[in-house]
């Protein structure tokens, strides 16, 4: 299993090499440098060109990029033109919110998904299996921004159970804050979960229903094991690990989503510093993001090929 | 004995008709296909006898005019501009543009898949690197960067950019399918015979994908429109002078509007939400149809 483990980080060296390249190659066209965070009105133009000359922004790409991805690993990705402040600093804090953002909107996601599918395997044809479908299909096409937008108006304006935005309210403090916090997670959270539960659901209906039908489950029932144990024991061991799998490829899907959640719920995370960004020419934390997003995505389909790797033998290369 | 053969032979009914007679069964369908012909013919004939510079042209006494007033069906937005005119011109513009990029992505995605799933070998393990590299990039961020930083940007750059990214799910599944097409029986006997790959791809494989194919363009429509009004909501969609229903959503960011003028952008999003559901169970009854396990006719 070590070995399947150690193949597959081997494999993902060449992808973060070209995900690195192509970012480069994005940064290259976006306007600015470096520098253009740390421009006043006094800055010397000679000076200015002196600096970029010795940054080596003059010199042929190649080095140009070598240096680009040695100060990425030292963490050095520039200067925010924005808040004039080094962008892994301005990233860091926003990089906690999505963080918590995220690990609950996963937990939630697994708590609905996870009963869902279920009992929707289980009572195969039934009208609750087709209400659990329709509840699928309906969240399957409906574009995740219409459905933020619309719960938002629903419940932070005409109702106003939840804050309409931001991440804790000013005035708490102490316990109170850690207590606002969460509040103001509970309606994007919730959002997100429900329009996030569409695959597992699904996955895990299926799952059942293959399993139903294998030969030692028809064993089981044979020697007279109770159906509720045939299901608890049987069944649900086989089909629950796949979905552990899919843990981490529910990461990247959440970080495409943060983009827009964050946007309309102005939740100072990643994703709406991002849009921050672009509208105000960032460029230098908008390439940081790219970068970081796309390493994370990376980290994510690993994380379930090893989990997969672990549950399934079956797949581990030989 | 030939008799009695003749007898058995019952017509294969041809997928047209499968589908015909899902469609008749299934009520909930047969509404969905109805109503997304007459909403988009409605939208589109409407949408014509606009003259757009007027449509958009702002008009400052109108701002924010309710619904029913000055003669505002549906009220006015920020700018005096008539809702209903708005909306009408914004779904014209998200349905082409969903629909164009439905059909750039899932043309390529279909050869993309076919190519690599029927050759196999160390091709389809290049391809299927390429394609697994492309599905980990963060689609909607970089979509976003090329959309700032390309120059003259317009909606046909936008139809190039969400394409390139947006064949991905269609060229897997056809893949996978086409995969296990090539093993079979009639295409080896084609190859024996001396009919060339180009044939037996297109010619042969081709119409027995079909139904997935049908589809997988369905829903991916309904997905494509969802995209692009995203997009359009954040700003980086649509270029400013041809609105979308993303755009119209996108002026609930504003608190006033969003709590105290939802006839701005409530429309737009109920009708995004009927297109989506409608389209998207066109495609589950047309799935259905496909697998003869699952069908209701």
């Amino acid at each position: 299993m070590w070995k399947t483990i150690l193949r597959r980080i081997i494999i993902m060296i060449p992808q973060i090499i070209i995900l690195s390249v192509l970012v480069f190659i994005l940064a290259k066209f976006m306007p600015g440098d470096p520098f253009t965070g740390s421009i006043t009105p006094q800055t010397d133009a000679s000076q200015l060109h002196a600096l970029k000359v010795q940054a080596g922004l003059y010199d042929p790409w190649y080095t140009q990029y070598f240096h680009w991805v040695v100060n990425m690993f030292h963490g050095n990705f520039g200067t925010s033109y924005q808040f004039k402040e080094p962008v892994m600093a301005v990233i860091g804090v926003r990089a906690v919110n999505t963080l918590w953002l995220s690990l609950f909107t996963v937990i939630l996601t697994y708590l609905i998904a996870i009963p869902l599918g279920l009992l929707a395997g289980r009572y195969e044809d039934t009208n609750l299996d087709r209400g659990i479908m329709f509840f699928n299909y309906v969240t399957y096409a409906i574009p995740l921004f219409v459905f933020l937008v619309l719960g938002l108006w629903l419940f932070g304006y005409v109702l106003g159970w939840f804050p309409s935005g931001g991440s804790v309210s000013l005035s708490a403090s102490g316990f109170g804050s850690v207590f606002s916090r969460f509040y103001h997670l509970i309606l994007p959270g919730v959002l997100t979960a429900l329009l996030s539960t569409t695959g597992t659901v699904q996955y895990l209906r299926s799952e059942i229903v293959d399993q139903k039908h294998q030969d030692m489950v028809a064993t089981a029932r044979a020697k007279g094991v109770p159906e509720r144990k045939v299901f608890s024991r049987h069944i649900l061991r086989n089909s629950l690990l796949p979905i552990a799998a899919f843990m981490g490829y529910s990461i990247t899907g959440l970080l495409g989503g943060s983009v827009f959640v964050e946007q309309i719920f102005t939740y100072p995370g990643m994703g709406q510093l991002f849009i921050n960004s672009i509208s105000n020419r960032d460029f230098s934390v908008i390439t940081a993001l790219v970068m970081i997003y796309g390493i994370l995505a990376l980290f994510g389909t690993l994380l379930s090929d090893i989990i997969m790797s672990i549950v399934d033998p079956r797949i581990r290369i030989k | 004995m030939t008799n009695s053969k003749e007898k058995d032979a019952v017509k294969t009914p041809s997928n047209a008709q499968v589908i015909w007679q899902e469609f008749k069964h299934d009520r909930v369908a047969m509404f969905s296909l109805i109503f997304t012909i007459v909403l988009i013919l409605v939208i589109f004939i409407y949408a014509a006898t606009l003259n757009l510079e007027k449509v958009t042209n702002v008009n400052i006494f109108a701002q924010y005019d309710r619904p029913g007033q000055d003669g505002f069906i549906l009220g006015a937005d920020e700018g005096g501009r008539d809702g209903l005119k708005m909306l009408v011109v914004g779904a014209r513009n998200s349905i082409t543009i969903g629909f164009a990029v439905t059909i750039i992505s899932s043309l390529f995605g279909i050869v993309y898949g076919m190519i690599s799933g029927f050759y196999g070998g160390w091709l389809d393990n290049g391809m299927m690197r390429i394609y697994d590299f492309i599905n980990i990039l963060p689609e909607i961020m970089i979509i976003i960067v090329l959309v700032t930083i390309i120059p003259k940007y317009n909606a046909w750059n936008f139809i190039v950019i969400m394409s390139c990214f947006m064949w991905l799910s269609t060229a897997r599944l056809i893949r996978s399918k086409a995969l296990s097409e090539s093993k079979k029986d009639y295409v080896a006997a084609s190859r024996t015979s001396g009919t060339n790959d180009f044939v037996i791809l297109f010619r042969e494989v081709l119409p027995n994908l079909s139904s997935i194919i049908i589809v997988d363009t369905t829903l991916s429509f309904a997905g494509n429109i969802g995209i692009e009004t995203g997009l359009s909501f954040l700003g980086f969609g649509l270029p400013e002078s041809t609105p979308s229903l993303g755009t119209l959503i996108s002026y609930a960011q504003d608190p006033d509007v969003i709590g105290s003028k939802p006839w701005v952008w409530l429309p737009a999003a109920i009708l995004i939400l009927a297109l989506t559901l409608s389209i998207s169970y066109i495609g589950q009854a047309l799935r259905r149809a496909g697998d003869a396990q699952q069908r209701r006719g």
